[in-house]
């Protein structure tokens, strides 16, 4: 109180902000909406005066993160680039010469169109974390490169493929447990960085509610911290576990199976006669699978009306062999005594009465809380139904399981686990957020046949059926530099970003002459082998000139990348673009309605730079792609707005689906000058609800699958059932017992063969299975701290001080059996490096498990940062630990370190010894110092006080 | 002067559920951005990109490792800010009169017109709730955001305090802690909510919803293989009755 | 808690203008004009620095004169206007001594009463922080009072002696024999009062110890903080022990050993019984700040 005793008067109606502008977030894979209050400064200046979330937008209804609500500082960081910049040093010393926007884009023309004229495929462009992969992947492939990807092939595209190949769609973002109804989450892995809020939300909802968590992680960190109960399971064994309970569910029966009958393929019937057909389904001559009808005793295609498909027996098959449905070949498999809880335990570090009881309360939950939402519907049979039958379990996971060599595999038993239960699209359990789930049927298959001066044959991506579908020569080599979709890695739907740079540097197989490169850190956080990478960057042939001759990259910030980079296109902050959240890339809606977004610029930039898709389209035009210019040879599009809004994809069909034609059009319709602005009077996005009676089953749902199609999803409906036994694997599994035209090299057939099982299998990590178990005795994996997001975190001033070194954690037992002491030092080897770290004891984790928080360690000079920033000193990558291939194992071949069915970068499965260390200055390796072009951060901040 | 009000007509303050908090530093990293443009000066940082960076933050996420006798070993999430205590130490010691709690709602503030920086209120929180802005030289606090919860410029559902707004995982509630039937207090009785080192004596108006237990395992639904007629007459013939129910 | 030397010489100095004037107040001292003015103006010159050295302290000083209006409820806001209401009334005393070689002894009780109060309620400043049971928990007043006392009289002896006052000087021993004995009992005391005397501990400051063994696993943030730089100060065993050693020796042991030996030398040798005295409490202040434990460290995994 004052003097006089009287409380000192406080504002409490203070102005806010002079404008509230909504955009969609940037800091990470969530895109939440996001509230951008502005306010004038004393120069009459709009500053960013606050960030929220948004209350009204879809994905995360209000909240906001830690990162998303340290925007302000990400916007107005000092790392920000200026201008465009051409390397004059020696590549990585960070010297450069600001250059203008013209001259910038007429090297990259020069580059870019003497390659095309050449060869197109001596371009490889890859992206990171792009969230414009539609328009960065329709650009390359008018360029006619084949080298196209982002960088979902060292992230989690296990969890994209497993999910596709099995039920049309992923975990990642793509669906989401029905957070409303569900009683039982169960969580693999680290999952915090894809729909964490929604994922934090539902959590929060689920407990509150009464429901369970359980959480399956070597570490006990993030969800695992609130699971009801915690099962710090040893890494890379989580198929195992999986598959146990699967095991104990069909020995108990405790399986869904009318839900398995109607809506998988277990009835299908697979040929059981040896030939060139074992293994595949028997069809009728409309290529349609056949079941066995239990009503009228004969086979008949499996979306006949009234059929009882038979799910065991043998039968005759259309080509006159025997037959054998899916699910008598699945529960067989399963029921194997190698499944037992019992024979898993020690592998998994988790007692077989623990697999057993979460079997146990995962089925009693599943059946015994079972529940029914009335609501008519119709099916893809035309058989009608009163209601939708609730399963209220529900599972997630992503690079946790994704990122080991089985984690496809991994991922399909998850999916497999979750059908028998019968909770996928059904209230209460797994739920997918449109326009998923879609089939494979209904992505493309991979193209990568390039000719010079001209477009890609198709798009680059997509999902191999068979054999045919993979992008090799006739001789077997790769046709693309990362050897994406070839025998080495069948199903790698998203490339293999991580491949590109050691590929390139060997000239395996063929040299590159242009990398061209979006916000991918890949001298840095995102590469395994990130010393090796930084010498291949660096490496010079005889000539003198690099190995990897011109690189073009784009980032807004300082990166460590950018100092490897020979011409720099400076992008802008998140708040200050363009960008479309589109139904044509990854969702963001809901489980219950169709949502696109968009970002616009709610500041000016106040520096010379440019949104990255704007630059891109002006290359575009530049180079006269097809698509990109008009008649005349003038740009089509002014920039990514322009695109966004008049750009069409197929007829009536563009980058966003709310307000097309005269504004009234929802996923189809003309393209709508105003579009933009009704957007922005939205609040940033667009959402179309799912009628009630499309709700759930959406695979199988007409009236889901008609109103997809209204909305351009689909151009017909595309029911399909979930994929228990996953034909297209068998073909390539049968491609490696020598039957068909395109056949494997001989040392590959063996792996293939076990890989490519179309029943999900186990296979020990592949790193685990060629060191000596005995010299390297530890698992080392990362987890993602919530409030830091990649290297893109540590300019920040504020999350920084949360986050500014990353000691590794090791178990109390291994401190105890090695000496080594909390808050000391450690030497930590695998077979390809060593790394000295800061170390600290834990207690609640897996007790061979080592970890630290993912990307905090930095490279001196990056990131504007001052010297001695505790992110160089006393923060460390993993990643030099981690080789992009495995150790030699005497076969005269070095196999890579992935997954064999996707290619996916397996860097959980490292393993390590450790030793204490001398106190060190700084952890080790130390990669000397980069130049900053600019400059350090501010000594002191007191953001906010130019409103005071 | 800075006595404590007899009795305040509310009691608000903010009820943290350990239960769900998954540690993420939401409600900190909001509250920052919040205050630092709001009530008082900035919240500065020093060496903001430097070797030694530190800053003036109102709420911290501390993280803990429990270790219970029987089970494995646990990690809660522990969000701290001001408690907003009814006997608060912080105010009876202040020299200046800036330090207060108010009549009407209980809050704790700081008048950084009168603070003269001496510290001396820091010391006297049990609780580390305060912290001395080093730029501006004044005691930074906890407010409940007051420039929020009845900020007429904001609409109704906004106001409430930042970190509550922005928490995700809806492990943050905000009400009148002194109302017996507020919804606060209800969820406090419901779950046991308990004040922090209640010994100190200052009375803490925040209350902390305890961890639900973990990893007990007792509530075990019944044994599968009890219910498994399959594992006696063999997987496939239960399959066929199964069949059968399905018609 | 952190030792912030503004505050280490702020106490001890203050605390010895502030015993000077007890001394004086009391009647202490020959009635001599020019030892009253040495006298006084000393008294006033090291209670004014020292007090003014804790201005250094403040982070916004130009608030500093709002000190003065909390006296009702703030020790610190008390002891700021005892400290102005000692001085003004002991330099009236002062000066009517001065100027008119009349000591008022009522007046002079009166300044030195109120004297005592401020030494009071600068003890009390941190004697009223239940959060750190080191000062709470302890004799601090009677710490503050003594070590204010004492060297009050030293320096009045001393001062006594340079002006020609050739009596012994025997009360300095006892004098130093009882500050000795007051910093001993205090430091046994404190010995036992770290953050965890009042009850308090990592499991009930979070209220997670119903669940099991509590420790800090991650602090809020991995960078120092105001709040650990401030009241989570760590000294090392070795170095307190250090410390305490020389406090003890250069404080009182060799003071007293001093004033023995001025006892039949010079009592100008009082002025390195002083100086040495001073410098030990120094010593002895630092440790009485660094050994300090704040409960709120309890939080960043500090028992």
């Amino acid at each position: 109180m004052a003097a006089d005793g009287t409380e000192p008067k406080v504002e409490t109606s203070p102005k806010v902000s002079d404008e509230v502008r909504c955009t969609t977030c940037y800091m990470c894979a969530c895109r939440c909406g996001i509230n951008v209050h502005l306010r004038e400064d004393a120069d009459g200046k709009m500053k960013v005066r606050y960030i929220e979330g948004n209350r009204r937008h879809p994905v995360n209804k209000g909240v906001l993160c830690a990162k998303g609500s340290a925007g302000i500082m990400q916007h107005y960081s000092p790392a920000r680039l200026r201008k465009p910049l051409k390397r004059v040093g020696e590549r990585g010393a960070g010297e450069f010469q600001e250059i203008e926007w013209d001259e910038a884009l007429q090297i990259a023309t020069g580059w870019l169109e003497a390659v095309r004229q050449d060869d197109p495929k001596k371009l490889a462009f890859f992206t990171g974390r792009d969230q414009s992969q539609s328009f960065t992947s329709w650009w390359a492939q008018q360029y006619g490169t084949p080298n196209y990807a982002a960088h979902g092939g060292f992230c989690s595209v296990n969890m994209a493929a497993g999910g596709i190949y099995t039920l049309g769609g992923a975990f990642w973002e793509f669906g989401s447990p029905d957070w409303d109804r569900t009683k039982l989450f169960m969580v693999f892995g680290v999952a915090e960085d894809h729909d964490s809020n929604p994922i934090k939300a539902g959590i929060g909802k689920l407990k509150t509610a009464g429901g369970r968590v359980i959480g399956v992680n070597p570490v006990r960190t993030g969800y695992n911290a609130v699971a009801d109960e915690w099962v710090g399971i040893t890494p890379g064994t989580d198929g195992l576990f999986i598959l146990a309970m699967v095991h104990e569910l069909l020995r108990s029966g405790h399986v869904d199976i009318e839900y398995l009958s109607r809506w998988t393929n277990a009835g299908y019937l697979v040929e059981r006669s040896p030939g060139e057909r074992f293994g595949l389904f028997t069809r009728d001559k409309d290529d349609k699978p056949l079941v066995w009808d239990l009503n009228t005793g004969e086979a008949v295609p499996f979306d006949t009306p009234g059929t009882k498909p038979a799910l065991k027996g043998e039968f005759p098959s259309v080509e006159g062999g025997r037959c054998v449905p899916v699910f008598e070949l699945m529960a067989r498999k399963y029921l194997e005594p190698e499944y037992a809880p019992e024979a898993v335990a020690e592998k998994c570090g988790i007692s077989a009465a623990t697999i057993k009881r979460l079997a146990a309360e995962i089925a009693d939950i599943a059946f015994n809380q079972a529940f029914e939402i009335p609501c008519e519907w119709t099916d893809f049979r035309g058989e009608k139904h009163l209601s939708f039958k609730g399963r209220p379990v529900s599972f997630h996971a992503m690079r946790g399981i994704s990122a080991h060599s089985n984690g496809f595999q991994t991922c399909r038993a998850l999916h497999i686990l979750q059908l028998l239960l019968g909770a996928v699209e059904t209230p209460g359990s797994f739920r997918f957020k449109p326009p998923y789930p879609k089939p494979v049927e209904a992505h493309p298959a991979p193209h990568a046949n390039s000719v010079p001066g001209s477009p890609l044959n198709g798009p680059h991506l997509g999902f191999p059926r068979s054999p045919d579908d993979l992008a090799i020569e006739d001789d077997g080599t790769a046709k693309r530099i990362d050897k994406a979709f070839t025998w080495e890695n069948p199903l790698s739907s998203h490339g293999m970003m991580h491949m590109v740079i050691s590929n390139a540097y060997a000239g395996d197989p063929y040299p590159i002459d242009v990398l061209f490169m979006y916000m991918a850190n890949m001298s840095w956080n995102s590469s395994m082998n990130t010393k090796g990478v930084i010498e291949m960057l660096t490496a010079k042939r005889d000539d003198g000139e690099y190995v990897i001759p011109k690189i073009i990259y784009s980032d807004a910030y300082s990166s460590e990348m950018v100092a490897y980079s020979d011409l720099i296109l400076p992008d802008t902050t998140y708040l200050e673009r363009h960008d479309c959240i589109s139904l044509l890339d990854r969702p963001i809606g809901e489980i219950d309605a169709a949502c696109d977004a968009i970002r616009w610029p709610v500041v000016e930039p106040d520096r010379d730079v440019r949104g990255f898709q704007s630059a891109l389209l002006d290359l575009g035009a530049r180079l006269s792609l097809p698509g990109f210019v008009n008649d005349d040879g003038s740009a089509k599009y002014a920039d990514y707005a322009d695109y966004m809004v008049n750009h069409q994809r197929r007829p009536g069909v563009g980058p966003l689906a709310g307000w097309r034609g005269n504004g009234g059009g929802e996923g189809r319709g003309e393209p709508n000058p105003d579009q933009l602005q009704r957007y922005i009077e939205n609040g940033g996005f667009w959402e179309c609800h799912i009628p009630d009676k499309a709700r759930f089953m959406k695979p199988f749902n007409m009236e889901y699958q008609d109103w997809a199609v209204e909305r351009g999803f689909f151009d017909k409906p595309f029911p399909y059932v979930f994929q228990l036994y996953a034909e297209p694997l068998r073909k390539f599994q049968m491609a490696a017992e020598g039957y068909g035209d395109k056949l494997p090299p001989e040392h590959l057939r063996d792996r293939l063969q076990m890989a490519m099982d179309p029943l999900p299998v186990w296979w020990e990590p592949f790193e685990g299975m060629q060191v000596d178990n005995s010299e390297f005795p530890y698992h080392a994996i990362t987890q993602r701290p919530a409030a830091m997001y990649h290297a893109w975190g540590s300019q920040n001033a504020w999350l920084r001080q949360i986050h500014g070194e990353n000691p590794l954690y090791v178990p109390g037992p291994i401190m105890e059996a090695h000496g080594l002491e909390d808050g000391g030092w450690a030497r930590v080897s695998s077979h390809h490096g060593s790394i000295v770290v800061p170390i600290r004891r834990m207690e609640a984790v897996n007790c061979k498990t080592m970890w630290s928080w993912n990307a905090i360690g930095k490279r001196e000079g990056a990131w504007a940062l001052g010297d001695g920033a505790p992110e160089t000193t006393r923060g460390f990558l993993l990643n030099h630990l981690i080789h992009e291939l495995l150790p030699p194992k005497g076969d005269g071949l070095r196999w890579s370190n992935s997954d064999p069915v996707t290619g996916q970068a397996a860097w959980y499965d490292l393993r390590v010894k450790i030793e204490p260390a001398e106190e060190h200055e700084a952890s080790e390796p130390r990669v000397s110092a980069q130049k900053s072009p600019v400059g350090q951060g501010p000594e002191d901040l007191a953001y906010g006080e130019e409103w005071k | 002067m800075t006595t404590l009000p007899d009795s305040t007509q509310k009691k608000l303050g903010l009820v943290i559920d350990l239960d769900i908090c998954v540690g993420c530093h939401a409600c900190a990293v909001n509250c920052k951005e919040w205050n630092t443009g709001g009530y008082g000066s900035a919240l500065s940082d020093q060496d903001a990109y430097g070797a030694e960076a530190t800053g003036t933050w109102l709420n911290r996420i501390h993280t803990y490792e429990v270790t219970p006798d029987h089970g494995p070993a646990q990690i809660i999430h522990f969000p701290k800010s001001c408690l907003h205590c009814e006997d608060a130490p912080c105010v009876t010691v202040c020299p200046t009169g800036a330090s207060y709690k108010r009549a009407e709602d209980g809050i704790v503030l700081v008048n950084e017109d009168a603070c003269m920086g001496c510290g001396l209120c820091a010391w006297a929180c049990p609780y580390g709730a305060r912290e001395l802005d080093a730029k501006a030289g004044v005691m930074k606090k906890c407010t409940l955001c007051v420039d929020r919860i009845y900020n007429e410029n904001l609409p109704e559902e906004d106001r409430v305090p930042a970190c509550v707004r922005a928490c995700p995982a809806g492990a943050r509630h905000f009400g009148d802690l002194g109302d017996p039937d507020s919804e606060v207090n209800q969820i406090v009785a419901d779950r046991g909510g308990f004040g922090l080192m209640v010994e100190q004596g200052t009375k803490p108006v925040n209350r902390y919803l305890p961890p639900r237990p973990r990893d007990a395992h007792e509530s075990s639904p019944v044994d599968l293989v009890e219910l498994a007629e399959p594992e006696a007459k063999g997987f496939l013939g239960w399959l066929d009755r199964a069949l059968e129910k399905v018609g | 808690m952190h030792p912030a030397p503004s505050l280490i010489f702020f106490t001890v100095l203050s605390g010895l203008g502030l015993g000077l004037i007890i001394s004086l107040g009391f009647g202490f001292g020959p009635q001599d004009q020019g030892f009253a003015l040495v006298a006084c103006f000393l008294a006033l010159a090291i209670t004014g620095g020292g007090g003014s050295l804790s201005v250094l302290h403040l982070a916004n000083p130009k608030n500093a004169w709002r000190a003065f209006s909390q006296w009702r409820s703030s020790w610190l806001s008390r002891e700021a206007c005892l400290m102005v209401a000692t001085m003004g009334l002991f330099a009236l005393y002062a000066a009517i001594w001065v100027f008119s070689g009349y000591r008022l002894w009522g007046l002079g009780l009166l300044a030195a009463t109120l004297a005592l109060s401020t030494v009071y309620a600068t003890a009390m400043i941190y004697a009223q922080i239940k959060a750190v049971p080191t000062w709470s928990f302890t004799p601090t007043p009677a710490l503050f009072l003594t070590l204010s006392i004492v060297g009050g009289i030293i320096t009045c002896r001393l001062l006594q002696g340079i002006f020609g006052d050739t009596g012994e000087a025997w009360h300095v021993l006892p004098a130093i024999a009882v500050a000795a004995g007051v910093s001993i009992w205090w430091t046994t005391q404190a010995a036992g009062a770290g953050r965890t005397a009042t009850g308090s501990s990592i499991a009930s400051a979070t209220g997670l110890g119903r669940q099991g063994q509590v420790r800090l696993f991650e602090g809020p943030h991995t960078g120092r903080n105001y709040l650990l730089d401030e009241m989570a100060y760590r000294i090392g065993r070795k170095r307190a022990f250090e410390l305490r050693r020389i406090g003890a020796y250069v404080g009182f042991l060799i003071p007293l050993a001093l004033a023995v030996i001025a006892l039949f030398t010079s009592s100008w040798l009082l002025l390195a019984v002083l100086v040495c005295h001073i410098a030990g409490v120094m010593a002895l202040r630092w440790l009485f700040f660094a050994e300090a434990e704040h409960v709120q460290a309890l939080y960043y995994g500090q028992e």
